[in-house]
């Protein structure tokens, strides 16, 4: 069951020749088989998904099933969900249970898909690794000596290793490109905005944007159908409508413009990922469409001008953490300043802490026009070098990652060469952008994946799944498993 | 050497909006803790905030009535610091584009000029909730309610230089968003309450002395005395050589002094930054003009009417605009009966007394503008006369009856105008005082009163005066 499409899982559903109780029990099964090594769920809600299952099997009895009911997913463990703990991978939030449901969680819900439960990540969305979680490290199931990426570590890992057949995360700078191109499988970040932000427990608010894990595009369009569109309570998402992404897949890509900034081909980029990535852009050739060479030049800002923005929101988004009404607060505390202290500086990991305090001095009186200023302005004129370039072509390609999934604890002590991991990534959450990261081969090397990245314009969400599906349909790149993970224990 | 005082003020007026600024949560006041909280109001994870339109339409209103430009783009920011009572770990507030820009109020001064105040900006913002220390064994409870509540600070330029002109300029505003009704005008609740910056240096000096700023002070009453007794202080340090330090301070009604709260040095880094979770707001023209289309009468047009459709004074005029309550109530009252100066006697003497003894908002007098109506009537019609009427006012404001008829009906006080039971009563008097009325006869003309008296004394107060002046000449002279 585990290599079928969503859409051939509904077939399956609706035909009878599976309920969705069996084919949730098969993913629980799947998670309590290969979880204690893969580390991807933080909380898992066997109870909750098979009434849910049951739930749905009377509604594809009634015919009132959509095409999504009863299929299972997971979720990142910072989408708030009713009554079942969400940690944000915190020793925070570790008692948390919200009384509310994101609105994305709500509306998959509402199509009838079970949750399987909640998914390992970086604590509070911080870090491109999974290493910084309370709950320990995901491993990558490709080689579990490696990292998957991050923040949305567990997400990814959970449709790698197929214990989920989708899964919801989170980017705010690369947090499902990332993770989903070091696990060799589709991931789609949509434009700011298209999805609510509403139960999302935030990082960096004007960056965040909620996304899906799938083995295809054609299954991100599904998913991503469904969980988009304006909510009244989150003032951020966009009031337009939401196209029929599913509907363009099949459109030919002849003529279809490419644009390959040059700055995301330069020295740092690892020669295997290079030699991965270019052959992707051959395939687009045969497939007919037309290569341009673009620039991209404030690229080498994104970096600077991301780990200003985002901390300085940070700092102030979890503010709220002050263990005064929920979540950790530390024993016996002697005062009020005590209490504050010991419970955010025992409630915190270290790259949080490390985030608020950037945070903090950025926004700081004196440093504010040269740090926070500065960085928006740099921000503009990435949005200006997208804008431009969007002129001339319809999508943009590139790398994911300079390199393959790294070694666990390569990194950990080098937050400046983690931060580098997000260099082709950050500046399309800078802009707003739409992007996906797509398995594109394996590095001759280490025999990791690597994942193509292309890049849409302003709400062009159905443009690059169309063209991501294209190209799945002429190669097999995504369907790809570990083979640890390919059979059944 | 003389001084020279300069004052500014930040008033925070509470929006009378139905819901939170940023949450459907009421803004009833009163209610038990944390009931009127919801998830936004508690900043739970993930929840995020969504402008209450109303609360834009409220400061545009006033925006307008000060004639300030309004902010086409204006936007949220957040003020960040740790307290227990402010769950998000930051305010949302306004800081450098504020909704509404420079405008200006003028106040009377006390020798009849007028001086024109600058009101530099007023911001929306979000109010904190309460920390209650007491009853909790040593811990603090908080409560909630009042999270998240609109409120409209209103900052003025520093351009009063006496605590007389802080505190007109204070009433003034507080009539206007009573009048615009934004703000329910309650100060003992808490929904207009203001803090005074306050400095003094050597008259004649162009540069502004160091300056205190002196928090939450909710009664007009208390900012006078506190800005009073704030330069006083500041006065004699210098005068003693010393220096004002720049710092927040506190006024203790009860011991009526001022006291230091923190300094500068420990002042709050608030990092101000635009909140990302909240678009600009983007104001249009026709926005705009939908709203002024509401603008109703401002106390200075409403003033100026009453005095050419009432023909009350300018005095008159004066007392009554100066709360649109208070102005409302007396067209109700002048409208009913037709009785315009009558009604403006008793609205400023004897209910304003009533009000002021027993410390009462207009809106709470338990003589309503309908019973004042009807006694003002009976006096106009002479069923009773003013001496009477104050007893009748005085059983309606006890509460022993809904209108004063009833009162006049129960208490037998209707008036004698009855010529021949007046007549009756007169010959009666002028018959058992013979000594009396020799002397009247005999030129001293002041017995007159004495006879008025006993005439008023046998009809119990109830003949009708003016007949019985009348009367009494014409008897007195046979």
């Amino acid at each position: 069951m585990k290599n079928r499409s969503l859409t051939e899982l509904s077939a399956g559903l609706k035909s009878g020749e599976f309920s969705s109780v069996e084919l949730t029990q098969y993913f629980l099964q799947r998670i309590s088989n290969y979880d204690t090594d893969l580390n991807a769920f933080i909380t898992v809600t066997e109870e909750q998904a098979l009434s849910a299952a049951k739930v749905a099997d009377e509604k594809i009895a009634a015919g009132s099933a959509t095409d999504l009911t009863g299929i299972p997913i997971a979720y990142k463990d910072l989408f708030c969900t009713e009554g079942v703990r969400t940690s944000c991978a915190s020793k925070m939030l570790d008692n948390f249970i919200a009384p509310y449901t994101a609105t994305a969680v709500e509306k998959l819900t509402q199509a009838g898909m079970p949750m399987l439960g909640k998914t390992n990540m970086d604590e509070f969305a911080m870090g491109s690794s999974n290493e910084n979680s309370f709950y320990g490290a995901a491993k990558n199931p490709w080689d579990l000596e490696r990292v998957p990426g991050g923040s949305s570590g567990g997400s990814a890992v959970a449709v790698a290793a197929k214990l989920a057949p989708v899964s919801l995360g989170t980017d705010t700078g690369g947090s499902i490109r990332q993770p989903a191109s070091l696990t060799g499988i589709t991931g789609i970040k949509p434009t700011y905005g298209r999805v609510s932000r509403f139960g999302m427990i935030a990082y960096a608010s004007s960056l965040d944007q909620g996304g899906v894990f799938a083995s295809s595009a054609e299954d991100c369009a599904l998913v991503l159908q469904t969980m988009s569109g304006f909510d009244a309570k989150d003032s951020t998402s966009v009031e337009r409508g939401v196209p029929d992404f599913s509907a363009s897949l099949n459109d030919s890509l002849q003529e279809l413009k490419i644009g390959l900034p040059k700055e995301f081909f330069d020295e740092g980029l690892d020669s295997n990922v290079a030699d991965v990535v270019n052959e992707a852009i051959e395939a687009y050739k045969k497939l007919g469409a037309e290569i341009v060479e673009i620039s991209l030049p404030n690229t080498h800002l994104a970096i600077p001008s991301y780990y200003v923005i985002a901390p300085a929101e940070a700092s102030s988004n979890l503010s709220r953490f002050d263990g005064v009404r929920y979540g950790y607060r530390c024993d016996e505390p002697k005062d009020l300043t005590d209490m504050y202290m010991r419970s955010r500086g025992e409630g915190f990991g270290s790259e949080v802490k490390r985030r608020i305090m950037t945070g903090t001095y950025a926004l700081s009186a004196g440093y504010y026009d040269a740090y926070y200023l500065k960085a928006q302005k740099i921000r503009r004129l990435i949005s200006e070098d997208f804008k431009q370039a969007f002129e001339n072509v319809d999508v943009i390609m590139g790398p994911v990652a300079p390199e393959t999934a790294f070694k666990i604890g390569e990194k950990s002590d080098d937050p400046i060469s983690m931060y580098l991991s997000d260099i082709y990534t950050l500046s399309l959450n800078l802009a707003g952008l739409t992007g996906m990261s797509v398995p594109a081969g394996f590095s001759r090397e280490n025999k990791m994946p690597v994942g193509l990245q292309i890049i849409g314009n302003y709400f062009d969400e159905a443009k690059i799944l169309n063209v991501a599906h294209q190209y799945q349909q002429v190669t097999d790149w995504h369907k790809k498993m570990p083979s640890a993970y390919a059979g059944e224990k | 050497m003389e001084w020279e005082t300069v004052i500014g003020l930040e008033i925070h007026a509470q929006l009378s909006t139905k819901s939170k600024l940023f949450s459907g949560s009421s803004t009833e006041y009163g209610q038990q803790p944390n009931t009127q909280a919801n998830v936004v109001d508690l900043a739970m994870p993930g929840v995020l905030p969504v402008l209450n339109t109303e609360a834009v339409r409220m400061a545009t209103l006033f925006g307008l009535a000060i004639d300030a430009p309004i902010g086409r783009g204006n936007v949220f920011a957040r003020k960040n610091y740790f307290y227990p009572d402010l769950p998000q770990g930051y305010q949302i507030s306004q800081f450098d584009k504020p909704i509404v820009e420079l405008g200006h109020m003028d106040i009377l001064l006390e020798n009849g000029e007028t001086k024109r105040i600058g009101v530099t900006r007023a911001h929306l913002e979000q109010d904190a909730g309460k920390s209650l220390h007491k009853d909790y064994a040593g811990m603090t409870g908080i409560d909630l309610n009042r999270s998240g509540t609109p409120l409209l600070e209103i900052v003025s330029e520093p351009d009063m230089s006496s605590a007389k002109e802080a505190v007109a300029y204070m009433k003034k505003i507080h009539a206007l968003v009573q009048y615009l009704g934004i703000n329910d005008g309650n100060l003992q609740e808490g929904s207009f309450r203001c803090d005074a910056n306050v400095s003094v240096r050597p008259k004649g000096q162009k540069e502004l002395g160091t300056r205190a700023e002196l928090k939450n002070i909710n009664s007009f009453r208390f900012v006078e005395r506190a800005i009073n007794i704030e330069v006083e202080r500041q006065i004699d340090i210098i005068e003693d050589g010393g220096k004002v330090v720049q710092e927040t301070r506190l006024y203790d009604p009860d011991k009526n002094e001022t006291r230091s709260m923190r300094s500068k040095e420990e002042a709050n880094d608030y990092r101000y930054f635009p909140d990302p979770d909240l678009l600009p707001i983007e104001i249009t023209d026709e926005f705009i003009e939908t709203v002024r289309a509401t603008m109703p009468e401002l106390p200075q047009a409403k003033y100026q009417r009453f005095m050419a459709e009432y023909a009350l004074t300018d005095y008159d005029a004066g007392v009554l605009t100066t709360s649109r309550a208070v102005a409302d109530y007396f067209e109700e009252v002048a409208k009913s009966t037709n009785e315009a100066k009558l009604s403006a006697n008793w609205v400023i003497g004897e209910l304003s007394s009533h009000l002021n003894a027993d410390d009462l908002e207009i809106s709470q007098s338990p003589v309503s503008a309908e019973m004042l109506s009807s006694l003002v009537s009976r006096i106009a019609d002479k069923t009773i006369s003013g001496k009477i009427a104050k007893e009748v006012f005085q059983a309606l404001w006890a509460g022993e009856g809904k209108t004063a008829d009833e009162i006049i009906e129960s208490k037998g006080l209707k008036q004698i105008t009855d010529s021949g039971a007046i007549e009756g009563m007169i010959d009666e008097i002028v018959a058992s005082n013979p000594a009396q009325v020799e002397q009247y006869r005999s030129g001293k003309e002041k017995v007159f009163g004495f006879f008025v008296g006993q005439v008023m004394k046998a009809s119990q107060g109830k003949a009708n005066p003016a007949q019985v002046n009348e009367l009494l000449k014409d008897k007195l002279k046979e």
